[in-house]
């Protein structure tokens, strides 16, 4: 792609503002919205604001406030939309868990779910700081494959929990590796079809008389069969329907955007369906799902009562347009995964359809930023690696919202941001630290070199310069 | 590949576009299904999510409400639960509601809309009004000597005020405290298991629920018949009944406890309960006539509702000549509630008219304004206002000088009817003991208390089983009471 003459130089005489300043007025919103909906919590539910208010609003106020710092001083032409609707979705999530919290005394997530954040935050923070440049990932892109299939492999060895083999415990500690694995394939992914996307696109040999349908050679194509095995492989072993969804979807998604070739679409539809038929016919844990799915009342009908499909059905039409208010539903009643998995519901039931709405409005700007910054990028690695973080948030909500809405067979996963989940909050706040990289690094190329301020871009022509002075 | 990007981007909206179409289906489209879905709790953590309305008795509750914490948070109290779970019922979480607890459900758990000052604006906000009160038209005082009146036995009783149709009491002995049932957990399905297998069911409503032969108390219907039909026209003269007598059309000979029946007056045989003459007063009247009576005192008449649902009590329609001659004095099919024998009484006691008994006084909201009130309404006139002029001396002379002078009050008109009726194959259980009556102080122009007493197992001698032993001094309880 480099010196396509479609690609965005024609913006390049334009100085883009930094927005630093939009930037900390939005962060600022939404720490005042997330404590916002503490105090409705506790107003709700004991009619007092809640004393920890204070601390909450303070905590989240200074973790949005350094991550604002390390952006302003080494990402300052970053979209300024990507952090604050991080920080708003990660303090929406902390209220949601503190506010299930009531429900369950003996069980508090919330401070856990703190200690994440922070860390996630941390580690925004150090990604900010240390990663100077994107494209410095591209040479980790093998490790980086072994990393995760090493990442994805552990969990076999650990016993399952509620069906799923995708946690590692040590003492009281659990980790899903299988979060950071998403970075890591992504990554991966990326540098792999940036530098194989012309034999991919053209080589090998036609198969049906199709045009579009052109196979490459093996050597090309074997990572690709790798790939699917791998992620059905990881299913079946792990029961992990959501997580090799999630692989599959991104891979089928980099290798359209980078070959431009429709057949792949195809190609992966069709070993989707063959994969997805044969495990979901055949596996029984993946089975049950899909027969929950297509019947989420069968078990009322038996007479055990509602399963947890029913009970999250039951919580969203119990919210309605305007919901409930924030701590008088009873999404409680789901059960255990309540916190995490179907965390979405108590948002459905106690803000409705409305602030459903908000939510997944919140996400779909979360990615399309980060689709804007793939097509404001030049070199097909950060332009490949924009995309895939985007597809991964996208994938990940569509997959978790539409299981426990009943729009398609549950799997577990959890909603950025929202859930509880250390592995997740920590995966979510890197991602985003990888998206305001390649944001500033999309934004700050389109300054011309004659720009006066701090921070010079490097010229429009060439994309695979140097990015920062 | 910007091409293949915004391809890809599009992809991801169609994504969200079917996340946001979905959950427009479930939370806008379908949510109405899922919340009526008889699995979902959420209704009813809604419905006990605050405290319950009070029932009051003489203004003050003889419910409560205990937080628990839990998910079903609110639950019933009682207090003096035994006492008036007849006119409460009971209201659990797990067994639902019953009687008062059950009729007034709407305003005690505050769904009644008429609660909400503002409908729409409720239906807007989803604000739950408090539960309303129930105020009950029960006297403590009368309540409490029906209870101690029937003590240890198994009975009933039922008291109206004859001039409204006020319930001023209802007793159903051996009770239980619907407090037990409040609730969830293992002692309520325990207590409910326990309640459900005793022999003498506890939770049987026996002045609401259950229909008794009436046995000698139904003479004064036949009697109201007799004189409307113009069958008898003085009291005094005789009646030309043979004692024993032979059923119609049979060799059964029926017979009487007592002496002096042959050819009775009205008078003597009311007084002293002649079963030949009111047998041969009920052929002679015909069917369609005691039938009619009947029928004008509550008899056959389904629904009844107090608001807690009465039982019908029944005189047959169709039947020879035998059969009605048993059924004139209050036995074959004939069955009856107490208060449906409170209701005789009272109409004899209120000029020949039944009034709609009725227990809610009003209801208010928790403010204690007002919502709906009861007021006295006539159902029927029964008898003509001077046949129950007559029936009333005739009730009168039974307490004076017949077998009903154990209700006699000092310085008080009283009238009443005994009846001692047979159950069982072959009339081998022990009978009821019934008695109805009414009492009325000096200077009012009517008796203000009208009362029936069934006493189930009254653990005399047989000979002596009457309703003048067993149930005239609980009725004389009673009335004492109402006329304090």
């Amino acid at each position: 792609m480099t010196g396509t003459a479609a690609e965005p130089a024609a913006v390049a005489a334009v100085r883009l503002p930094r927005r630093r300043g939009t930037e900390l007025a939005l962060i600022v919103v939404a720490v005042l919205l997330s404590v916002y909906g503490y105090c409705a919590v506790g107003l709700a539910r004991d009619g007092s604001v809640p004393p920890g208010a204070a601390g909450y609003g303070a905590g989240l106020g200074v973790l949005a406030l350094l991550a604002h710092g390390a952006v302003r001083l080494r990402a300052p032409y970053a979209d300024p939309l990507l952090l604050p609707i991080a920080v708003l979705l990660n303090g929406l999530g902390l209220v949601l868990i503190y506010r299930l919290d009531l429900e369950t005394p003996g069980d508090r997530a919330a401070p856990t779910q703190l200690v994440w954040s922070t860390i996630g935050v941390g580690l925004f923070i150090a990604v900010v700081l240390v990663l100077r440049d994107h494209r410095v990932l591209k040479g980790y892109a093998y490790l980086s494959v072994v990393t995760a299939l090493v990442l994805m492999i552990v969990p076999i060895f650990f016993p399952a929990v509620n069906g799923a083999r995708i946690w590692i415990r040590i003492g009281g500690f659990s980790i899903q590796p299988g979060e950071f694995a998403k970075i890591l394939l992504a990554v991966f992914f990326a540098a792999y079809l940036a530098a194989n996307r012309t034999a991919l696109a053209y080589a090998g040999r036609t198969v049906w008389r199709f045009k579009r349908l052109q196979l490459p050679t093996g050597r090309v194509l074997g990572p690709i069969v790798a790939i699917w095995l791998l992620s059905v492989g990881v299913l079946v072993l792990e029961r992990d329907l959501g997580t090799s969804l999630l692989f599959f979807g991104l891979f089928v998604i980099l290798l359209y955007v980078a070959t431009g070739r429709t057949g792949w679409i195809a190609v992966g539809l069709l070993l989707a369906a063959v994969g997805a038929f044969a495990v979901g016919s055949l596996e029984p844990h993946v089975h049950g799902r899909v027969e929950d799915w297509l019947h989420p009342f069968a078990s009322i009908e038996a007479g055990e009562g509602p399963n947890q499909l029913a009970q999250s059905l039951f919580a969203f039409a119990a919210g309605g347009l305007l919901g409930t208010g924030l701590g008088l539903g009873h999404s409680i009643l789901i059960g255990f995964a309540a916190k995490s998995d179907f965390i979405l519901a108590t948002a459905g039931e106690e803000l409705g359809l409305a602030g459903l709405v908000a939510i997944f409005l919140l996400y779909a700007l979360l990615v399309e930023r980060g689709f804007r910054a793939g097509l404001a990028l030049r070199d097909p690695f950060g332009r490949l690696l924009a995309i895939g973080l985007a597809s991964i948030v996208a994938l990940q909500v569509f997959v978790i919202a539409g299981g426990v809405t009943g729009l398609i067979p549950l799997t577990g996963m959890a909603m950025p941001f929202l859930a509880q989940g250390g592995s997740s909050v920590v995966t979510n706040w890197i991602i985003v630290a990888l998206l305001i990289r390649l944001s500033d690094s999309a934004r700050a190329q389109a300054v011309p070199v004659s720009a006066s301020g701090p921070a010079a871009g490097s010229g429009s022509e060439s994309g695979s310069k140097e990015v920062r002075a | 590949m910007t091409r293949h990007i915004r391809h890809a981007a599009a992809f991801c909206a169609l994504l969200l576009v079917a996340l946001l179409v979905n959950a427009t289906r479930v939370q806008v489209v379908d949510s109405r299904t899922y919340d009526d879905n008889p699995a979902n709790r959420r209704a009813a953590i809604a419905r006990f999510a605050q405290p319950r309305g009070d029932i009051l008795v003489d203004g003050k509750p003889v419910t409560g409400a205990k937080d628990t914490g839990e998910q079903l948070r609110y639950e019933r109290t009682y207090r003096n639960g035994p006492l008036y779970a007849p006119v409460t019922g009971f209201a659990s979480q797990v067994y639902g509601t019953t009687f008062l607890e059950h009729a007034e459900d709407d305003v005690l758990a505050g769904t009644d809309p008429m609660l909400a000052p503002l409908p729409l604006w409720n239906d807007l906000t989803r604000a739950q009004n408090p539960g309303g009160k129930v105020v009950t038209t029960i006297r403590a005082a009368v309540q409490r000597a029906a209870f101690a009146g029937l003590g240890g036995k198994k009975g009933a009783v039922a008291a109206l005020d004859p001039g409204t149709g006020a319930v001023l009491a209802l007793v159903s002995t051996p009770s239980y405290d619907p407090e037990r049932l409040a609730g969830t957990g293992s002692a309520v399905t325990g207590a409910w298991a326990r309640l459900n297998a005793d022999p003498d069911k506890p939770m049987l409503n026996r002045a609401l629920s259950q229909t008794y032969p009436p046995g000698s108390t139904f003479k004064v219907v036949t009697a109201a018949a007799a004189l409307d039909a113009g069958e008898i026209t003085d009291l005094d003269a005789d009646t030309r009944s043979p004692a024993p007598y032979t059923l119609p059309g049979t060799t059964t000979s029926l017979a009487n406890e007592v002496e002096g029946c042959t050819n009775a007056s009205l008078r003597y045989a009311f007084q002293w309960s002649c079963n030949t003459v009111f047998a041969k007063l009920g052929v002679d009247t015909g069917q369609d006539a005691l039938a009619g009576t009947a029928k004008k005192f509550g008899f056959d008449s389904s629904g009844l509702r107090i608001p807690s649902p009465v039982a019908t009590s029944t005189f047959d329609t169709a039947m020879d000549d035998a059969q009605l001659a048993l059924s004139a004095i209050g036995q074959y099919d004939t069955r009856a509630t107490p208060l449906q024998m409170a209701m005789v009484s009272a109409a004899v006691a209120g000029g020949g008219s039944v009034k709609a008994p009725y227990l809610v006084d009003r209801t208010t909201t928790d403010d204690g304004d007002t919502v709906a009130s009861s007021g006295t309404r006539t159902l029927r006139q029964a008898m003509n206002p001077g046949t129950a002029v007559q029936l009333r001396e005739l009730m009168t002379d039974v307490v004076e000088k017949g077998t009903g002078r154990n209700a006699a009050i000092e310085g008080v008109t009283v009238g009443g009817k005994t009846g001692t009726a047979q159950h069982g194959i072959g009339n081998a259980g022990t009978p009821y003991a019934w008695f109805i009556a009414w009492a009325q102080e000096p200077g009012d122009a009517q008796p203000s208390v009208a009362v029936a007493v069934v006493v189930e197992d009254a653990s005399a001698d047989r000979s002596d089983i009457s309703g003048g032993g067993s149930a005239a001094p609980i009725a004389k309880a009673v009335m004492e009471a109402a006329l304090r």
